[in-house]
């Protein structure tokens, strides 16, 4: 790593004990504490989003009902659907990339520690930016999809939409940052030996998934400097009075939206085929298929956008064209069921609970992709769009599919990263009321939604006679919330009272299970060479590895410094961007010098201790 | 029939494990992550570049009232002025390569030169934003007038950023702080130098040539 | 707020016409929906549920769903078969156990990439059909209705008839239909799922002149005499989910007798100087001026003069023509000629109030009056009290309500 001007006197390098202070977590670098702070965070705005669901969920549970008000409830559904997506599915999967990949590939960090604490700090502000302002009546409140001209100034004076382009561009960055530091880690600082065709899914799906960060978030930016220069200093883009044309926004959004779907969904793929091969006892069922399915599913995924706009009026040739390409989709996809079940058939399978919860994916995702085949079909999506049908689809697909494998992920790593288990009985509790609670809540959805209940409508008249399926809905969302708390309180007690763990608890095949758990700061202490997908499944293999990752050294391995300025710099951004929302050209400009300062302090910060 | 044919022995890797020890310039490929990371960036900025430009190819034809693409653009005075940009870069390349031969004040004066024509391109094309207010093309006039200030007023933000990195070169150079050993800092900043010029040259076909 | 929609025969012909096809559906809902087997395609039980198609459109999409139904079904039928296999007969049975280490078979990944692929196209090749079906040019004898959404209400307008209305759509039986999309303001959808899919109603671009504007388009042959149920299907802002509305469905006579009956509206009671066939309402709204095609005013004022006539009535007319209403509201053969509210021509023989929101009563369009705001938040009507959009409270007293409510509920 090229650092610039090491001549100036070098930060002392500390102990070889790790600090554990608070301000050794601000200041830190480390991937696996950044990756654990990832976590906790995404898991206190899933609560955020949760209440909102709860108090959603409240409110329709029966017809006509006034117990929120419309301003009220339209804040609650843009809110929760731009936090659970923006502030708790992509971080939580980030969380993972975090802590595992460097792990897996035999690395001591990612590729820009201070970049990556950057992105995480980043995360935490923006998302604390867009979450405040629903205690105070002012959240974002034109669906988490923003459509024009309802976010324009005309249709929406107040600050609520501010909050929103501003918050999800400040996130944005975390996201973009993200993306650029995991693809350089992944393709530069794999340990010897470690072919792409050797690393673990999870890496495989990461890396599928920085590129779509990388290749998405710009065309999400572009769109929201649009909005903002339309709000802020009244340009044309999507204001049709002037000829501006409310359906790009819509185009927009979507070709960033969909590879979004699979930002949130590949990470999921990714933590399955890992667990399902160490609990089968068997290694991937076609592997390199398995890659190619990704990879492709993240390359298709760029040219399926517009089938969300079916009742745009594209007209049919364009329709059929995204009917084409979505139809497509599904086989990549299709191919990785098969190849996990295959995977499993004729295993020696455990059914630890993070076993339940890939084997659960499995089953309840597959749902979701079906109900999608239904609507990737434009006629029938005449039907079915924004309507609960929709609602239940993609809830099958982010929770049953995203959700699930992350939660896993939770349970397949908490040893590695915690040196305990989860407990097993609490993880079973948490794995059977998130199976009942998701489905009482969300397949009730299907009826009401073909019984033509629209979205993201407050109230319903009691004509639709879709009484029965609201209340199920309801009655599941609060058991769906309890599986939350068992999960969070199986994470705290287990956290320091948990049964300890060893090495490699699961017998698994990969290289982060070669090192002690909870591994030292500095990961390995010698680099393995790898020479197979299955390093500690091989017997002479893992002999070599072990022999690397399990010494004591008498010298510790030199590693990056820690620094403040990435907190101070994702401060600075955020105040930069917050500044904007005042609409007067010089103060934005001179919030942008405290980011400027941070940035060559940054600049000249050796990121390393003297001599290295 | 087993799929997997990408098993190979391992022990041609085995020399590099030890060099990869404590080594933090080593990298799989050889390119230091820095580069590799700065190629990412520039993707993503192709992605940002490419859907402002479509953006603009959509609206410029879009403008319910003129001034008309046709009617305001003045393609010699942008010539001139991307041919200026266009050889900043072959300054950039000279800076470079003084930079690899220790020569610092020719690296520093041929950064002052990106520079200079950095900001002669900024000059031509403000006369030029002037001239097109006049016409009555502004921010919200229009579709058109909406798109293309954007556009190419993200692509002067580029280019403003670009000079203020290269400052901080001069000053660097100037404190012996890049040795040709680090001579990868400068390349890095010519890397984007380029990318500004060539998203420039998209730019100026796109908008200027074929109207 | 339960609207009673009128009650019409349930279509069980819809489902036997399809002769061979019928059965489909008929095995379709118990298994969709184990607790209500009997009635899901009832219009009465779901007025819009999408499961009971009423015109061709409906029709065509009803039949494709049905079909990929059934392919999901069997997909899903075999992975979660597979999965309980699995899951049943390769649990772990002793710790001991090395399983055989397949790393993947060649002609089993052919297999499950084929198969699924040739559902695809199974699926893929009618629906393109379908959407070229479904997205044909406007037929010839179809007639033409412009649909305007507002935030919060449906306007309605027969260019070829000249008249206009708001949130009930009267259509004949049997004549294609073709809806023309354009909103006001933001983005709306029009769906009345009986009828068929939604489509979007866009603020159409700006154009510059010489260029036609673009617009979405609907098209669609109702097939049975009723009522249905629509609703505004895109979030349009804080009243979105009170952006309802009916489509009425007529034999042919009645929906001429309903035209013929805009046009001779109850206003002819009163001297009518400005109804202006010659298009002089100068409110500049360019989308609602009725009328426009030469309708026959002279008919109107000939049919229907009422003879005696409510006190009330007469009353809330004079006090209705002589307030701000006019200014947004207007009412076929009276001065009022506002082109930016719901027309209210024939609002009497209308069943809700309020974009589907209240039954249409007395009591409701009092309320309505009143507060519209507390009924229907973000609507830019001003109460007696409170001001909306850019208009300042009416002021009205609660009697000049009663009365005002009197008049508009004898529009019929």
């Amino acid at each position: 790593m090229s650092s610039v001007g090491t001549d100036t006197p070098a930060v002392q390098h500390t102990s070889h004990e790790e600090d554990t202070g608070l301000w050794s977590w601000i200041t830190t670098v480390d991937h696996k504490r950044i990756a654990i702070m990832y976590f906790a965070t995404a898991t206190a705005f899933f609560f955020v989003g949760g209440m909102e669901a709860l108090l959603i969920r409240i409110q329709l549970m029966n017809p006509e009902q006034s117990i929120i008000s419309p301003e009220l409830y339209n804040q609650l559904f843009t809110m929760h659907g731009t936090t659970m997506i923006f502030l708790v599915a992509m971080p939580m999967a980030v969380a993972f990339f975090n802590y595992v990949v460097p792990l897996q590939i035999g690395a001591r960090d990612v590729a820009f520690p201070r970049l990556n604490a950057l992105s995480y700090w980043i995360f935490l502000f923006g998302g604390v930016y867009m979450t405040l302002p629903i205690l105070f009546g002012v959240a974002p409140n034109a669906a988490w999809t923003g459509y024009a001209t309802l976010t324009l100034p005309q249709f929406n004076p107040g600050v609520n939409v501010d909050f929103w382009f501003i918050g999800l561009s400040i996130v944005g960055i975390a996201s973009l940052a993200g993306g650029v530091n995991f693809i350089t880690t992944i393709i530069n600082m794999r340990a010897p030996g470690m072919k792409m065709m050797r690393m673990p899914l999870f890496t495989w799906m990461t890396f599928v998934t920085s590129f779509l960060l990388i290749t998405a978030i710009p065309v999400i930016a572009v769109a929201m400097v649009f909005l903002g220069f339309d709000r802020v200093f009244a340009t044309t883009f999507f204001n049709p009075d002037m000829g501006g044309d409310p359906v790009l926004w819509q185009h927009l959004f979507w070709i960033f939206g969909h590879p979004e779907v699979y930002i949130l969904i590949l990470p999921a793929f990714g933590v399955i085929s890992d667990v399902i091969p160490t609990f089968s006892k068997k290694p991937l069922f076609g592997y390199p298929i398995v890659v190619y399915a990704g990879v492709l599913i993240g390359f298709i995924g760029w040219g399926v956008w517009s089938h969300h706009m079916f009742t745009v009026g594209l007209g049919p040739i364009a329709d059929s064209f995204f009917v084409a390409a979505t139809m497509i989709i599904a086989i990549p996809t299709g191919v990785k069921i098969f190849n996990w079940i295959a995977t499993m058939w004729g295993g020696s399978i455990q059914f630890t609970t993070a076993m339940l919860f890939a084997v659960g994916l499995v089953v309840i995702f597959t749902v979701g992709g079906l109900s999608g085949i239904m609507h990737a079909s434009a006629p029938v999506d005449l039907q079915q769009h924004d309507t609960y049908f929709v609602v239940a689809h993609f809830h099958y697909v982010i929770v049953g599919g995203a959700m699930m494998g992350l939660w896993s992920g939770l349970y397949y790593w908490f040893p590695k990263v915690s040196g305990r288990f989860l407990s097993e009985t609490l993880g079973k509790w948490h794995f059977w009321t998130t199976m009942i609670g998701l489905n009482l809540t969300f397949f009730p959805m299907h009826f009401s939604g073909l019984f033509g209940m629209p979205r993201r409508i407050f109230t319903y008249s009691a004509d639709l006679n879709v009484d029965i399926y609201n209340q199920l809905s309801t009655v599941g969302a609060f058991i769906f919330g309890l599986s939350a708390l068992i999960m969070t309180w199986n994470i705290i007690r287990s956290w320091r009272g948990g049964e300890p763990a060893s090495a490699n608890p699961w017998g698994a095949p990969h290289l982060e299970w070669s090192i002690p758990s909870p591994p030292h700061h500095y990961n390995f202490p010698a680099i393995p060479t790898i020479r197979s997908r299955e390093p500690l499944w091989n017997a002479s293999e893992r002999e070599e590895v072990l022999a690397a990752t399990m010494q004591e050294l008498d010298e510790e391995p030199v590693m990056p410094n820690p620094s403040y300025w990435p907190v101070l710099l994702a401060a600075a951004i955020t105040l930069a961007w917050a500044l904007v929302m005042t609409g007067i050209w010089w103060v934005i400009l001179l919030g942008t010098l405290p980011v400027l300062l941070c940035v060559f302090k940054w600049a000249f910060e050796p990121p390393f201790p003297e001599g290295h | 029939m087993p799929l997997d044919t990408i098993e190979t022995n391992g022990r041609n890797d085995m020399a590099q494990a030890a060099a990869a020890v404590d080594d933090h310039g080593h990298t799989v490929t050889g390119i230091s992550n820095w580069k590799v990371g700065f190629w990412t960036f520039i993707a993503s900025e192709c992605l940002f570049f490419g859907t402002l430009i479509s953006t603009y190819m959509v609206f410029k034809g879009n403008a319910v009232t003129g001034p008309y693409p046709a009617d305001i653009f003045d393609v010699l005075h942008t010539t001139v002025s991307t041919t200026v940009l266009l050889f900043s870069s072959l300054a950039m390349v000279l800076a470079l390569y003084a930079v690899q031969r220790a020569n610092k004040k020719v690296a520093i004066f041929w950064l002052l030169v990106v520079i200079g024509m950095g900001a002669t391109f900024l000059w031509m094309e403000g006369t030029s934003y002037l001239k097109y207010i006049d016409y009555g093309l502004t921010l919200t006039s229009s579709t058109f007038g909406s798109s293309y200030f954007v556009l190419t007023g993200t692509h002067k933000l580029h280019v403003i950023i670009g000079m203020v990195w290269m400052s901080a070169l001069i000053w660097m150079i100037a404190r012996d702080r890049i040795p040709p050993a680090k001579a990868e800092t400068v390349e890095i900043a010519g890397l984007y130098w380029h990318f500004v010029d060539i998203i420039w040259i998209v730019i100026f076909t796109l908008v200027y040539l074929i109207q | 707020m339960r609207l009673t929609p009128k009650r019409h025969e349930v279509p069980e012909s819809t489902w036997r016409a399809g002769g061979a096809r019928a059965l489909l559906p008929r095995l379709v809902m118990p298994l969709m929906v184990p607790l209500l087997t009997a009635g899901c395609g009832d219009a009465d039980q779901y007025p819009m549920s999408t499961l009971n198609p009423h015109s061709d459109f409906a029709e065509i999409i009803h039949s494709l769903y049905v079909s990929i139904f059934w392919w999901t079904m069997l997909i899903l039928a075999v992975v979660w078969v597979l999965v309980a296999v699995v899951v049943v007969r390769f649990r772990r049975k002793s710790d001991d156990e090395q399983p055989k280490q397949i790393r993947g078979h060649l002609g089993l990944e052919i297999g499950w990439t084929v198969g699924p692929a040739l559902i695809v196209v199974a699926i893929t090749i009618p629906t393109i059909q379908a959407v070229f079906e479904t997205q044909r040019p406007v037929a010839d004898d179809a007639l033409l209705v412009e649909v305007t959404g507002h935030q919060f209400w449906w306007e309605f307008h027969y260019p070829e008839q000249g008249v206009t209305t708001a949130n009930e759509l009267r259509l004949p039986v049997d004549r294609p239909v073709s809806l023309r999309l354009e909103s006001n303001d933001v983005i709306h959808s029009f769906w009345v799922p009986l009828l068929g899919g939604k489509r979007d109603v866009n603020p159409e671009p700006a154009v510059r002149e010489g260029r036609e504007p673009g617009a979405n388009w609907l098209h669609f042959t109702p097939q049975e005499t009723g009522v249905y149920r629509g609703q505004c299907a895109e979030f349009c802002g804080d009243s979105h989910a009170l952006m309802a509305m009916r489509v009425v469905v007529d034999d042919e006579s009645g929906f001429d007798g309903w035209i013929e009956r805009w046009h001779a509206s109850a206003g002819a009671a009163v001297p009518d100087p400005v109804n202006g066939e010659d298009g002089s309402a100068g409110d500049g709204e360019v989308q609602v001026t009725a009328a426009e095609n030469g309708a026959p005013s002279p008919v109107a004022s000939s049919t229907q003069v009422p003879t005696e006539e409510d006190p009330q009535v007469t009353v809330g007319r004079e006090l209705f023509l002589n307030s701000t209403c006019t200014a947004c509201h207007g009412i076929q053969g009276t001065p009022a000629q506002g082109a930016i509210a719901p027309n209210l021509t024939l609002f009497g023989e209308r069943a809700t109030v309020g974009a589907g929101t209240l039954e249409n009563n007395e009591e409701n369009v009092v309320r309505w009056i009143m507060h519209p705001q507390l009924i229907k938040p973000g609507v830019l009507m001003p109460g007696v009290d409170t001001p909306g959009g850019n208009w300042p409270a009416t002021g009205f007293s609660e009697d000049e309500v009663r009365a005002i409510a009197a008049y508009l509920l004898s529009l019929k």
